[in-house]
């Protein structure tokens, strides 16, 4: 049987407010445990939450750049249940009045069709601590877990979509650009390794083309892209094994684990929770007027829509480096700033593309984390592109700015004898020197008919030209000579 | 209004509150009553009255988003039942 698949998602969004949604208390990351738990945090009696205002002006922002409606007035609630890492009891959230409602999202896939994905809503509420199930023991010998709560209170906004998409691919897709919004906005710092950004997966199957919405189970706390995909994939294999054997889909929470690529149900919905959501008595409806929504408006930086269509327009990349470059603001403006000094933008976007994040992604860096600048690989732009340096040599140059080894390009060309050898008189002695040498392969090619064949012997006589220049021959000038000399 | 028995003790395990089979008797009676006069409230016409969220007609003062508080770790540690490496033990919590 075939079958469509039906996924929604639901993201947490961590906000890179300086405060907690509820408290004066930092959500500066990697604090010692506890030393940002204070009163409101840790739920003492008498204490009352006050909201904060960049929580509000953050979804607003985020509500404006995905065409959403925004809440005018919006309520919290309360959402009952028990688990140390929660200390009131409940979290305080939103359920009918959120600050965000219906949007949509326009998403680029792979084979150069655009999906909309509709947002359903999104709402402001508190992140919970962290429990370490380490080994922590009573007097008795009894386990016991370490509550961490600096995380308390953190403010989220959690965006929940429509069943919209129809494969791992699109999700993932969706999830990315996503990224790319809020880290554009500059409300999330993107940072899925911290857990800034995490992702729910609700998934059901259904006949192909039928209107009838299958069970779905909903896969919790995917951070990273390749785990969701890796989720998405397993859980679609496995409740189509359990379709196809006849037996049904039960409506449940499941755990997916990533480095074993196996997943196992958390709770079902027959046991499932009754969160007894009632509006928080301590929490006044907040009202967001014209001049807040403005305000916000007026903040809204270029979003990644805008700047892809601008890196086309200005520096000619075509739709596929503009994609890749514009959607994350930060290598974004690492490009233009490699193009600002290196003028080259196709030669930027190659080498940013290549060596530069192939290098991230080895070394499992963020763009704010590369030890080189954009300047300085702009840089590096001018002498490839005035053949200063071949892109063997040029590769050793990065190199040595990666490592920190020197700063300045030139003074790394100097300092290695990368400068390549452009002077013709000086080449075409090499030539003329190694084809001498060669009389056989000469002889070989010129009896060769097909071009095609005929290029490809080219490549045998670089070899001995390289090593006789030690490296340092212009090859593109190399190659023009020997072809003149060759006689075509 | 009245109240099941199976509604008293799944309200119980929700809040976590230990009811013995006696308490649940009397709750079922205590709890009636109770429904039963927050009932009387829909005998009242409220045709053209608007849900609220809040009894207080106002609305929400924001904070600024700057840090006031500061680090008391050691002062909410004191009265904390078990504490190690800065951390609050509670019975372990297996998922």
């Amino acid at each position: 049987m075939q079958w469509d698949i039906v996924i929604g998602l639901e993201i947490h969004v961590q906000l890179a407010t300086q405060t907690k949604i509820f408290s004066g208390s930092s959500t500066a990351y990697g604090a010692e445990p506890n030393t940002q738990a204070n009163a409101v945090d840790l739920a003492m009696p008498g204490t009352l939450p006050v909201p904060n205002e960049n929580a509000f002006r953050y979804a607003v922002m985020f509500g404006l750049a995905v065409n959403a409606e925004i809440g005018r007035r919006s309520v919290f609630e309360r959402k009952n249940y028990f688990y140390p890492d929660l200390p009131k009891g409940y979290q305080t959230t939103q359920l009918e009045q959120p600050i965000v409602g219906p949007g949509y999202v326009d998403v680029d896939l792979a084979n150069g069709e655009t999906k909309r994905v509709r947002i359903h809503h999104a709402h402001l509420e508190e992140d919970a601590g962290k429990s370490l199930h380490e080994t922590f023991f009573d007097e008795l010998g009894h386990g016991m877990s370490g509550i961490d709560l600096n995380r308390a209170g953190t403010p989220l906004i959690e965006v929940v979509t429509e069943p919209d998409m129809n494969s791992a691919e699109e999700a993932v897709a969706f999830a990315k650009k996503l990224h790319s919004i809020v880290t554009s906005l500059g409300i999330c710092d993107g940072d899925m390794s911290q857990g800034s950004m995490r992702f729910d997966v609700n998934i059901s199957l259904k006949p192909k083309g039928s209107d009838q919405l299958g069970t779905r189970t909903e896969t919790k706390n995917l951070n990273s892209f390749r785990f969701m995909e890796q989720a998405i994939a397993h859980e679609v294999e496995r409740q189509m094994d359990i379709l196809e054997d006849g037996g049904r889909i039960i409506q449940e929470t499941r755990l997916y684990n990533g480095d074993r690529d196996e997943s196992r149900s958390m709770r079902t919905k027959e046991e499932a929770n009754d969160y007894r959501y009632f509006p928080c008595p301590d929490l006044l409806p907040v009202v967001i007027d014209d001049d807040f929504i403005e305000d916000a408006r007026q903040r809204l930086p270029e979003l990644p829509d805008a700047r892809k269509a601008r890196f086309k327009e200005q520096y000619g990349l075509n739709d596929y480096d503009a994609g890749l470059l514009s959607g994350d603001a930060k290598l974004a403006a690492f490009f233009e700033e490699t193009v600002e000094h290196g003028k080259d933008a196709k030669l930027a976007a190659n080498w940013i593309q290549g060596e530069f994040s192939a290098r991230l992604n080895a070394e499992e860096k963020t763009v704010a984390e590369s030890p080189i600048t954009g300047a300085q690989l702009g840089d590096l732009v001018v002498r490839i592109a005035d053949n200063t340096v071949s892109s063997a040599g040029a590769k050793k140059v990065f190199e040595a700015l990666w490592t920190g080894e020197n700063d300045n390009v030139d003074a790394i060309i100097d300092a290695k004898g990368l400068k390549q050898v452009s002077d013709t008189g000086a080449l075409e002695a090499m030539v003329d020197e190694v084809l001498a040498g060669m009389p056989d392969q000469v002889a070989q090619y010129q009896n060769e008919e097909d071009p095609k064949k005929r290029k490809k012997m080219l490549g045998g006589f670089m070899g001995p030209l390289m090593k006789a220049s030690k490296g340092q021959g212009n090859p593109k000038l190399f190659n023009e000579i020997l072809v003149e000399k060759l006689g075509g | 209004m009245s109240i099941s028995r199976e509604d008293i003790e799944k309200v119980a395990v929700l809040a976590r509150i230990k009811v013995d089979d006696e308490q649940v008797s009397a709750l079922e009676k205590d709890l009636g009553n109770i429904l039963d006069l927050v009932d009387q409230l829909s005998a009242a016409d409220t045709d053209s009255v608007e849900p609220m969220a809040h009894p207080l007609d106002a609305v929400q003062r924001l904070r600024p988003d700057e840090v006031t508080e500061t680090n008391q770790r050691e002062a909410f540690q004191a009265i904390a039942p078990a504490t190690e490496d800065g951390l609050y033990l509670v019975p372990k919590v297996i998922e």
